[in-house]
C-alpha cells in the first residue's frame, strides 16, 4: 500500500513537471517598471503594456495592428441623430479573472462600466482618492468631466453615456487605457477589507492575461486567462522582465534570456538585422516633430515666408543625423498609419535657391530668427539641438541668421505656449486613441491658441473642416474633411512638419503572430512562441 | 555605557534636524516645475494646475511645507511618489532588501578575502608576497568600478558566458517573496537550482560592490596586524618557542581585528556610494537605481525621502559600529 | 608595498589607511609633534621630506608615470594623432592595430563615430588633472577659510560650522553630489563645483584639529602678545604650521575627484558629450560593450593608472610624513 502511494505521489512529480516543462512562456524585455496596475491615474505607454492591454478590456477597442476601433465589452453601440447619447449594448458571458486573492461571483456588467467611469469622475466617490495623491489625468486630459453628463444604466448589460456635446471620438477615446473596465465587485470587496490601494497593486480585469505577481523593478508574471471571452491565449505564462537599458536588452536578447523587447538603441538596429536568430519588426510610430512657427509674429505671419523657410532646409540631411535611419520625412501633421492620412498632398521641394527668391519676394531681407530646441531627448525628436543646428547651418545659406535658444523642459513646455512667443519652437505630439482629432484640433485648433497650438496659428477654413468632423460621426465622411483639411494646412504651412520616428522591435524568429502597433503598443494578445 | 550610548544618540539629533533642512531644500531648489513635467507636450488648464499644486501641498508657504514634512516624517510619512503614486517609504521597503542583499555579500566577499590578505602580507612583511597583495589593494583602492564591473560583464558575460548579464534570478524560477532576500527566498522555496541561480546573478555585482572595501580591509588588516606583532607580549609569546601559526592565530589577529571591525563597519557609507553605480551597471533592483531614475524623473517627493532614509541608515550603521568599538574597546568610551 | 618598519611605541591604532580623514589627522599630529621638537626651516623640511620619498620605489612610480601623464596633457595638441573630436565615417568602431582588421592610423581603434580613441585619452588627460586641480582648489580653501574659522574662534561659531559639515558628511558623498549635480544642471562645471562642495568638510575637519592643536603652542601666544591681528595670527601664523596634513589629504582628493567626476560622466551628469572626458567616454560606449571592448576598455584603463599613480605618490607621502619610519 505504502509502495502505491509513493509510485502515485512519484508519478504525480513527473507529469506535473512535464506539464510544467510544456508550458509555453514568453518572455519580453520590458523597458521600465510600471507606475501602477491602474491604468487609469497614469499616462507612460509602459504602464498600459503591463495593466491596459494585457489585464484589462474596454468597452472598444483599437483593432491589433491598427488605429481603428472595434467592438469590445460592448458588442455594438448605438448613436443619437444629435449625437449626444451613446448606447452601449454589452458583451453577455464576459469573466473577470479569478486570482488568489479574487474570486468573481458574477459576469461583467453595466455596474462594473459605472464604476470604472465614476470613480474617475465623482469627487464623492471613495475611489476618487483612493490613494492619496493620485488623480485621473487622461480623464481630465480627455476633456471627460465637460463631456458627459451623465451614465445611465438602462439594464444589467446596456449603458447609456448622455453627453453635454457631440463628439465623434468618443468611440475611440474610450477604446483609451483610462477606460479600461474594472471589477466593481473587486472594488467592493476591497473597500470593505479597508485595502482599497491593492486595486493598483493586484489588477483583476477581463484581458486576455491574469496577472499573477509582480517583484519591484525587476519582474511581471501573468498566466493565461483560461476564461478569457475571445478564447484563452496560445501562450500559457507571459513573463515582462523589466530591463531599462537598452544595450543589456540587446545582450539578453541575443543570450535568449528574453524574446523580444522593445526600443532597441538605434545603433544597434543593424547588428540586430544580420542576426539569423531574430527579426526585426519595424513600423512608424504615431507621433510628429515639427518646427512651429509663431504665425502672430511679422514677418513669420505670411505664408510665403513659411514656405520659403520650410524650402531651405534639408529634411533627408536631418533624417540622417539626427534619427539616424530610424525616422521617415514627414509632410503632413499626421503620420501615415493613420486613418484619413492625405498621400496626394505634396511636400515643399528642399530648394534653397528658390526659397532665396521667396523671400526676397516677400520684402524679406537679413532676417534674423531664434530656433527653441528642448532639452530633453523624445520619440519623435532624439536630438533637439543637434536638429537646431542643421537647421541654423541650412539657413545661413539663404541669409537668415538663426539664434538657438532652450530653457528646462518644463519651462519650455510652458513658456513656449505664450502667443508673444519670440521664435520658431521645436516640438512635437505622441497620439492618444489613433484619431485625426487627437492631433489636428488639439495641435493647430483656434481653441489651442496660447496652449498647445504652438504655432498661434487659427485659420477658417481649416478650423472649419475640423470642427465639422468632430460632429460627423460617419467614417467616410471625416476622412474626407480631415483630408481637405491637411491640404489647407500644408497651403498654411503654420509648421516645418519634419519627421515621424521609426520603432523598431527585435524579437527571436520563434515568435509568432506579434504584430507592431501603430499606437505604440507592445500586445501579447494572439501571439504564440514555437518550442 | 548607557551614558555613552545616549550621549552619541543625543550628538546625532542636530545633525538629523540639518538632514531633513537639506533634503528639503535641495528638492525645492531643483530646477523644472515637476507638474508641468508631468504633463508633457499634453499640457494642463490652469485651473488643473492650481489643483495639482494643491493636491501636492506646493502651494502653501515654503516654512510651512517644511512643517508639514517633518511632522509627516515623525509619523512615518515620507511622501507620495509623483509617478507612481504610492508612498515613498513603501516602495522603499520594496527594494530595499535588494541592496541589503547586495551589499551584505559584497561585505562577505571583501572580508573572507581581505583579512587573510592582509593577515599574509603582515607575516611575510617585506616579501614579494607582501608587495603583490599591497600593490593589488593599491589598484582596488584606485578602481574606477563602473569600468570594472564592465570588464567583468565583458569577460564573464560576453565572452565566457559563465554568469548572467543581469537581473537577480533566472526568470525559470519563480516563488513567493517573503523576507525580500532572493537567495533566503530561493531556499524556503526549496526549488532545486534556484538558490543556485541567485548566486550566479550576485556574483558579479557583489564582486564588483566588494572592491574597494576589500582594499581598504586588507590595507588596515596589514598594519594592525603589523602593530600587534611588535607589542611586547607577542614578542614574549615568540621568545617563548610558540609557533608562529600560533602567535599568529590567538594572541595577534584577535588584537588586530579590533580596528579592522571598525574599518568594515565605517564602509556603509562607501557602499551606498557605490551601490549607485553597481545597480546601474548591472540593472539590480535596488535603491541606487531607483534614486538615480528618480532622480532623472525629477521625483521631488522620491528624491527627498531616498536622501533622508539613505543618510538616516548610514548614520544608524556608524552609530552602531561606534557603541560596538565602545564596548569592545573600553578605552574610547572615558575619553 | 611600502616597507612598514615594526611598530613604534605609541599603543593607539594605527589609523593608516581606515578613512582618508583620519590617515592624515595622524599625520597632522605626528607631524606638528615634530616642528614642536625639532624647528628647522621650511626647505630643509622639504628636503627630508624628499629624502624619504625617493626612498619608496612605489611613490618613485606613482611619480614618473604622473609626471609622464601631465607631460602627455600639456602637449596633447603635439602627441595626439588627430584632433578628438574629428570624426572619420568610414572608419566606425575601428579595432586597435594589433587586432585583425586594425590599422596603424587609428592605434587604439576608433569609436561610434569615428573618433580615434588613443587622440580622445590623451585630451581627455587635460580634464582629468584640470578636474583634480579645480576640485582640490575649491574645497582645500574653502575648506581652510571655514575650518580656520572654527578652530580659531571656538564656540557656537564652532559648534554651528562643525554640525554644518557633519550633515554634508552623512550623506553618502556620490548621491549627494549626483542631487547636487541635479539641482546646478549637468556639465563639468557644476560636477566639479558638486565634488567640491562633498570633499569640502574633510579639509575643515583637518584644519580644525590642526588650528587646535597649535592655538595654544608658545609661538602663537608670543605673536598674539607682540599685537598680531585675528587675521595675521589665523593666517600667517598658524596655518602654516598646519599644512602638512592638508598637502596629504589635497592628494587623497586629487585621485577621489578624478574617480567621482569619472563616475558622474558615467551617470550623465558629468561633463556632457562629445567631451573626451574619461567617465563620460564610457557611459557612451557602454551600448558597445560585447561588440567593441576597446571603446569600454581604455578610458577605464586610463583613469585607473592615473589615479593609482596619485595614489602610490600619496602614500609616499604619508609615509615621508609619518615620523615612525624616519626613526627607523
Amino acid at each position: 500500500m505504502r509502495l502505491m502511494t509513493s509510485l502515485l505521489a512519484a508519478t504525480a512529480l513527473v507529469s506535473a513537471l512535464s506539464g510544467a516543462a510544456y508550458a509555453k512562456t514568453l518572455v519580453y524585455c520590458s523597458e521600465g517598471s510600471p507606475e501602477g496596475f491602474d491604468p487609469a491615474p497614469y499616462t507612460a505607454g509602459t504602464t498600459f503594456d503591463a495593466s491596459g492591454r494585457t489585464i484589462y478590456n474596454r468597452l472598444t477597442e483599437f483593432e491589433h495592428g491598427k488605429t481603428s476601433v472595434v467592438p469590445g465589452l460592448a458588442e455594438s453601440w448605438d448613436i443619437s441623430e444629435d449625437g449626444l447619447e451613446y448606447t452601449f449594448h454589452l458583451r453577455p458571458g464576459v469573466k473577470f479573472q479569478t486570482t488568489d486573492f479574487f474570486t468573481p461571483t458574477r459576469d461583467m456588467n453595466a455596474d462594473d462600466v459605472i464604476f470604472s467611469f465614476t470613480r474617475q469622475g465623482d469627487e464623492t466617490s471613495p475611489w476618487y482618492q483612493y490613494t492619496p495623491g493620485i488623480s485621473w489625468e487622461y480623464y481630465n486630459g480627455m476633456s471627460m468631466p465637460d463631456l458627459i453628463k451623465e451614465m445611465v444604466k438602462v439594464d444589467d448589460l446596456t449603458v447609456k453615456f448622455v453627453l453635454n456635446r457631440p463628439e465623434a471620438p468618443m468611440i475611440a477615446n474610450l477604446a483609451m487605457d483610462f477606460a479600461s473596465i474594472m471589477s466593481k465587485e473587486y472594488a467592493d470587496k476591497l473597500e470593505a477589507e479597508g485595502k482599497m490601494e491593492l486595486l493598483n497593486q493586484q489588477p483583476v480585469g477581463t484581458g486576455p492575461y491574469t496577472f499573477v505577481a509582480y517583484q519591484q523593478d525587476a519582474v511581471i508574471r501573468y498566466k493565461a486567462n483560461p476564461d478569457y471571452w475571445a478564447g484563452k491565449q496560445a501562450i500559457d505564462d507571459l513573463v515582462f522582465a523589466i530591463t531599462t537599458d537598452a544595450a543589456v536588452r540587446r545582450q539578453k536578447l541575443e543570450a535568449g534570456e528574453c524574446h523580444i523587447m522593445p526600443y532597441p538603441a538605434p545603433a544597434d538596429v543593424e547588428a540586430l538585422k544580420g542576426n539569423s536568430n531574430l527579426v526585426v519588426g519595424e513600423k512608424e510610430g504615431l507621433n510628429v516633430g515639427y518646427l512651429a512657427y509663431n504665425t502672430q509674429q511679422a514677418p513669420f505671419d505670411k505664408a510665403e515666408v513659411r514656405t520659403a523657410l520650410n524650402m531651405a532646409i534639408d529634411k533627408q540631411a536631418i533624417i540622417d543625423a539626427v534619427f539616424q535611419g530610424s525616422g521617415q520625412i514627414a509632410k503632413n501633421p499626421i503620420p501615415p498609419t493613420m486613418w484619413s492620412y492625405n498621400d496626394a498632398v505634396e511636400d515643399d521641394a528642399y530648394d534653397p535657391e528658390a526659397a532665396k527668391a521667396m523671400l526676397a519676394e516677400a520684402g524679406v531681407a537679413d532676417l534674423s530668427m531664434k530656433i527653441w530646441a528642448m532639452p530633453v531627448q523624445r520619440p519623435y525628436n532624439p536630438n533637439a539641438r543637434r536638429m537646431a543646428e542643421l537647421m541654423q547651418a541650412d539657413l545661413a545659406k539663404i541669409g537668415v541668421t538663426v539664434e538657438i535658444v532652450s530653457y528646462e523642459w518644463g519651462e519650455y513646455l510652458d513658456r513656449s505656449k505664450a502667443s508673444d512667443r519670440d521664435g520658431a519652437v521645436l516640438l512635437g505630439w505622441t497620439g492618444d486613441n489613433g484619431d485625426p482629432d487627437n492631433f489636428l484640433a488639439v495641435l493647430l485648433g483656434c481653441d489651442g491658441i496660447g496652449g498647445s497650438n504652438r504655432a498661434q496659428w487659427c485659420d477658417p477654413e481649416f478650423e472649419d473642416l475640423i470642427q465639422k468632423a468632430k460632429v460627423v460621426s460617419d467614417p467616410a465622411e471625416r476622412t474626407a474633411l480631415y483630408e481637405a483639411a491637411q491640404v489647407e494646412f500644408k497651403k498654411e504651412a503654420p509648421w516645418l512638419t519634419i519627421a515621424h520616428s521609426k520603432v523598431f522591435m527585435p524579437m527571436s524568429t520563434k515568435v509568432k503572430g506579434f504584430v507592431m502597433d501603430p499606437l505604440g503598443y507592445h500586445r501579447f494578445d494572439d501571439v504564440d512562441i514555437e518550442e | 555605557m548607557l551614558r555613552f550610548f545616549l550621549n552619541k544618540l543625543l550628538l546625532i539629533v542636530p545633525t538629523l534636524i540639518g538632514i531633513t533642512i537639506v533634503a528639503f531644500a535641495f528638492v525645492r531648489l531643483l530646477p523644472g516645475d515637476p507638474i508641468l513635467l508631468l504633463a508633457g507636450e499634453r499640457g494642463v488648464t490652469p485651473e488643473r494646475y492650481q489643483k495639482l499644486l494643491m493636491q501636492f501641498g506646493f502651494d502653501r508657504p515654503i516654512w510651512e511645507q517644511y512643517f508639514q514634512y517633518v511632522l509627516g516624517l515623525l509619523q512615518g510619512d515620507f511622501g507620495i511618489s509623483i509617478s507612481t503614486k504610492r508612498e515613498v517609504i513603501s516602495e522603499f521597503l520594496a527594494r530595499f532588501p535588494a541592496t541589503v542583499e547586495l551589499s551584505f555579500f559584497a561585505i562577505i566577499f571583501a572580508t573572507v578575502v581581505g583579512i587573510p590578505a592582509g593577515i599574509i602580507s603582515a607575516v611575510k612583511r617585506g616579501s614579494t608576497v607582501d608587495q603583490t597583495v599591497m600593490g593589488l589593494a593599491l589598484t582596488g583602492y584606485s578602481m574606477p568600478i563602473f569600468w570594472w564591473g564592465l570588464l567583468l560583464i565583458i569577460f564573464f558575460s560576453g565572452m565566457l558566458h559563465w554568469t548572467p548579464v543581469s537581473g537577480r534570478i533566472d526568470l525559470l524560477y519563480f516563488f513567493p517573496s517573503v523576507t525580500g532576500f532572493m537567495t533566503v527566498d530561493a531556499l524556503l522555496s526549496g526549488q532545486k537550482g534556484a538558490f543556485g541561480s541567485a548566486m550566479s546573478h550576485l556574483t558579479l555585482p557583489a564582486i564588483v560592490l566588494g572592491t574597494i572595501p576589500l582594499a581598504v580591509i586588507a590595507r588596515q588588516t596589514r598594519s594592525a596586524m603589523l602593530e600587534v606583532l611588535g607589542e611586547d607580549y607577542v614578542r614574549t609569546a615568540r621568545a617563548k618557542g610558540l609557533s608562529s601559526l600560533r602567535v599568529v592565530g590567538l594572541h595577534a589577529l584577535r588584537n588586530a581585528l579590533i580596528p579592522v571591525i571598525t574599518t568594515i563597519g565605517l564602509q556603509v557609507g562607501v557602499l551606498m556610494a557605490g551601490a549607485i553605480l553597481t545597480e546601474t551597471i548591472f540593472s539590480w533592483p535596488g535603491i541606487g537605481k531607483w534614486m538615480i531614475d528618480s532622480i532623472s524623473r525629477r521625483d521631488y517627493p522620491v528624491v527627498q525621502g531616498g536622501l533622508v532614509l539613505v543618510s538616516i541608515i548610514v548614520m544608524m550603521v556608524n552609530l552602531f559600529v561606534d557603541v560596538l568599538y565602545g564596548l569592545i574597546n573600553p578605552r574610547i568610551r572615558h575619553q | 608595498m611600502t616597507d612598514t618598519s615594526p611598530a613604534g611605541t605609541t599603543p593607539k591604532v594605527d589609523k593608516q589607511v581606515s578613512t582618508p580623514d583620519e590617515r592624515t589627522k595622524n599625520a597632522a599630529a605626528d607631524v606638528s609633534r615634530e616642528v614642536g621638537y625639532a624647528p628647522t626651516t621650511r626647505l630643509e623640511m622639504a628636503l627630508e621630506l624628499w629624502h624619504y620619498f625617493r626612498q619608496n620605489q612605489g611613490a618613485m612610480l606613482g611619480l614618473a608615470v604622473f609626471g609622464a601623464i601631465v607631460t602627455v596633457a600639456v602637449f596633447a595638441g603635439v602627441f595626439a594623432p588627430y584632433p578628438p573630436n574629428e570624426q572619420y565615417r568610414d572608419a566606425l568602431l575601428a579595432p586597435p592595430m594589433w587586432q585583425e582588421g586594425g590599422s596603424l592610423s587609428f592605434i587604439l581603434g576608433t569609436d561610434a563615430v569615428g573618433r580615434d580613441i588613443l587622440s580622445r585619452l590623451i585630451h581627455g588627460a587635460r580634464y582629468s588633472l584640470f578636474i583634480g586641480i579645480i576640485v582640490v582648489m575649491i574645497s582645500l580653501v574653502s575648506g581652510i577659510f571655514v575650518g580656520l574659522v572654527a578652530g580659531y574662534f571656538r564656540g557656537w561659531v564652532d559648534t554651528l560650522i562643525m554640525r554644518v559639515m557633519d550633515v554634508i558628511l552623512a550623506f553618502p558623498s556620490l548621491l549627494l553630489a549626483l542631487v547636487l549635480v541635479a539641482i546646478l544642471g549637468p556639465s563639468l562645471m557644476n560636477a566639479m563645483i558638486a565634488i567640491a562642495i562633498v570633499y569640502q568638510p574633510h579639509f575643515a575637519r583637518l584644519t580644525r584639529a590642526a588650528v587646535m592643536s597649535e592655538y595654544n603652542r608658545d609661538y602663537v601666544t608670543s605673536a598674539r602678545l607682540a599685537g598680531a591681528g585675528h587675521l595675521r595670527l589665523m593666517f600667517l601664523t598658524i596655518l602654516p604650521n598646519c599644512l602638512a596634513p592638508l598637502i596629504v589629504q589635497g592628494t587623497l582628493s586629487f585621485s577621489n575627484a578624478i574617480l567621482d567626476i569619472a563616475a558622474l560622466g558615467f551617470l550623465g551628469m558629468g561633463a556632457q558629450p562629445p567631451t573626451p572626458e574619461w567617465g563620460t567616454m564610457l557611459a557612451e560606449a557602454r551600448e558597445f560593450i560585447l561588440r567593441a571592448w576597446w571603446v569600454v576598455t581604455f578610458p577605464g584603463l586610463a583613469i585607473l593608472i592615473t589615479v593609482l599613480a596619485i595614489n602610490l605618490m600619496g602614500d609616499g607621502m604619508r609615509d615621508a610624513l609619518d615620523p615612525k619610519l624616519k626613526k627607523s
